[in-house]
């Protein structure tokens, strides 16, 4: 147990100098984002190294933060990363184009099929193919299901950790209807390896389309339900509110994007900014806070399940009628029936199988609104039947490096909930 | 501001032969620049005229074939009120891997290089921690190098004489 908590340790610990003051001394520190650093007592000015994690339930995921503590006040903190780093960026460079898509869903697991669409959208923007617009619409509804899971969980998951477990049962039951949904256009929940280069790989079937006007019935009941349970609920605003802020210019600063960005104050939204796959025929608003912290955030993600309902109420309501997914006969396979009776079909199917497909030589850079930011991928290809290189900007990875300036001088209780409403997933950390 | 009017803006205050290999793949605007000068154009893009103050990725690169200019870090930034990016690429000896750091400029370079240095081993001079991110701290190679086989060659269950593994 002695590597889980570690016994008094030294000065030599300390990552920031700690002023020692000569006055008469509190019998408590103050608490609080900004609140002078110095000990309380030369009897008690022992300093406690705290492992938050690798495997603590307040994580939510496989990463450590070693924490100095002086009592309930962190000094200071140095997150440590790569607990489930499986090197996506080393195996990319020995995959063919469409095995790369499995990767990129257990990057942010919460929402596969964005990572997916951004995927297939890089490689198409690569090839130069034009996707139809029935799939485009597809996608979208498809990406903005993940990111009202994505937001769920966040949001729920917050409550959880504020002591409401109630809130986080009524939408998971919601999230699960979801998955099923997933389940009737891809056929598969979580790593949903959905849509292929070119389009998608099956239409959108009536089943899906029931189960996803009855979702848009219920879901908003419940949605009520879990806002009138947290938005102006008294304990969980005096359990966010001033936890954990960041300042516009300091997010900028440390690369945030999406919805933690947005919190503190600044518009920025991939979907709006270089509108993707017709993102552009939908009208929805970017929700912005002001003070970026924990409270904004939470209220940040809220109003965004609200707009990406509004996105997939219009996308359905005007789903175009047409072929949904490009004539691409290189990249895109043909169905299986014609595999079995045409040679020209057997052909293409056994040389995309088999990865024998080469991409023309470039490089783009494309990027989505992934749950938690600009997911960018960067791709150089040299004409080859893999990747050159394949870069993935990852949102959490960039800002996660923020999160000991937001933490450092406030209490273990709010450094948990911060670190909770930054959604940070262990996958697209450590990639 | 335009991809012309910014490649300018950079050639009239850093003169002609300091951009190198300009493209516009996808529309992007990339330019190639020496080591020496990155700091100097960085804080220029940042801070100057054309005000690129988000840094919205960096990575490194490996061309084992390309004689002294093995190694390589690109970087894309992104001013965003205009909604403008620009991709800088910089390369030099595998011998000598070494660049400056952004991280006077930017927070978000810190791990962005500590990731660099762990994939590819490009020492970043002036970098306040430069530790492995990722991987193992006793790992004695840099695994996104080429040269670093993705599998272990001695196995032969997976030898396929047909399709060449």
């Amino acid at each position: 147990m002695d590597h889980l908590i570690s016994g008094p340790s030294g000065p030599e610990h300390t990552q920031r100098p700690v002023q020692r003051t000569q006055e008469p001394l509190p019998l408590f520190s103050p608490v609080g984002p900004g609140a002078p650093l110095q000990l309380r007592d030369e009897f008690e000015n022992e300093l406690t190294t705290l492992n938050l994690g690798p495997t603590h339930p307040a994580t939510h995921g496989i990463f450590q933060n070693i924490l100095q503590m002086d009592g309930e006040r962190i000094i200071s903190g140095v997150p440590t990363i790569g607990y489930i780093h499986r090197a996506f960026e080393k195996i990319a460079e020995h995959r063919p184009f469409y095995q790369i898509t499995p990767l990129t869903d257990r990057m942010n697991y919460c929402s596969s099929p964005i990572n997916n669409m951004g995927w297939h959208m890089t490689v198409e923007k690569l090839l130069g193919i034009t996707v139809p617009k029935r799939a485009e619409y597809i996608r979208v509804i498809a990406m903005e299901l993940a990111r009202i899971c994505d937001h769920l969980i966040c949001n729920s998951i917050l409550g959880v950790d504020t002591g409401a477990f109630t809130g986080f049962l009524y939408v998971f039951q919601e999230r699960e209807k979801v998955y099923e949904i997933f389940e009737e256009i891809c056929g598969s929940r979580l790593t949903t390896n959905m849509g292929r280069v070119g389009g998608m790989e099956r239409d959108l079937n009536d089943t899906a389309i029931d189960k996803l006007r009855t979702w848009l019935k219920e879901f908003p009941v419940v949605m009520r339900e879990f806002e009138t349970m947290f938005n102006r609920n008294r304990i969980f605003m005096d359990r966010t509110e001033g936890v954990g802020p960041i300042s516009a210019d300091r997010a900028l600063n440390y690369g945030f994007t999406g919805p933690n960005l947005r919190a503190a104050g600044v518009d920025y939204d991939c979907r709006v900014m270089n509108p993707y796959s017709s993102y552009q025929d939908f009208e929805f608003d970017v929700p912005v806070g002001t003070t970026g912290d924990t409270y904004d955030r939470f209220m940040v993600r809220q109003e965004e399940i609200w707009q990406s309902l509004r996105i997939i109420g219009q996308a359905l309501e005007n789903l175009p009628v047409g072929p949904y997914h490009a004539d691409a006969p290189h990249y895109y396979l043909p169905p299986k029936q014609a595999v079995y009776r045409n040679m020209e079909a057997l052909i293409y199917h056994f040389k995309i199988i088999m990865g024998e497909i080469e991409a023309p030589v470039g490089e783009v850079y494309h990027s989505v609104e992934g749950g938690n930011g600009e997911l960018g991928f960067y791709l150089i290809s040299d004409g080859g039947r893999t990747p050159y290189r394949l870069h993935f900007r990852r949102p959490c990875f960039i800002y996660y490096q923020a999160y000991p300036e937001m933490v450092v001088g406030s209490s273990l209780s709010d450094a948990i909930v911060t670190l909770s409403s930054l959604n940070v997933i262990a996958g697209e950390l450590d990639a | 501001m335009t991809n012309e009017s910014l490649l300018a803006t950079l050639r009239h205050h850093f003169g002609e032969a300091t951009f190198t290999d300009v493209e516009e793949p996808q529309g992007l605007l990339t330019v190639t620049i020496e080591r020496g000068r990155l700091l100097e154009v960085m804080r220029f893009l940042k801070e100057g005229g054309p005000s690129f103050t988000f840094l919205t990725t960096m990575c490194g690169i490996h061309y084992p074939n390309h004689l002294n200019r093995e190694l390589g870090m690109i970087y894309h930034l992104h001013n965003l009120p205009k909604n403008i990016r620009v991709r800088i690429k910089t390369f030099f000896p595998i011998l000598d891997p070494v660049v400056p750091t952004l991280t006077t400029l930017w927070g978000a370079a810190n791990w962005m290089e500590r990731e660099a240095y762990d994939f590819y081993g490009i020492v970043f001079t002036g970098h306040p921690n430069l530790i492995r991110i990722l991987n193992v701290e006793d790992m004695t190679y840099f695994p996104m190098r080429k040269e670093y086989p993705l599998e272990d060659q001695t196995r032969e269950d997976k030898t396929d004489s047909f399709f060449g593994r």
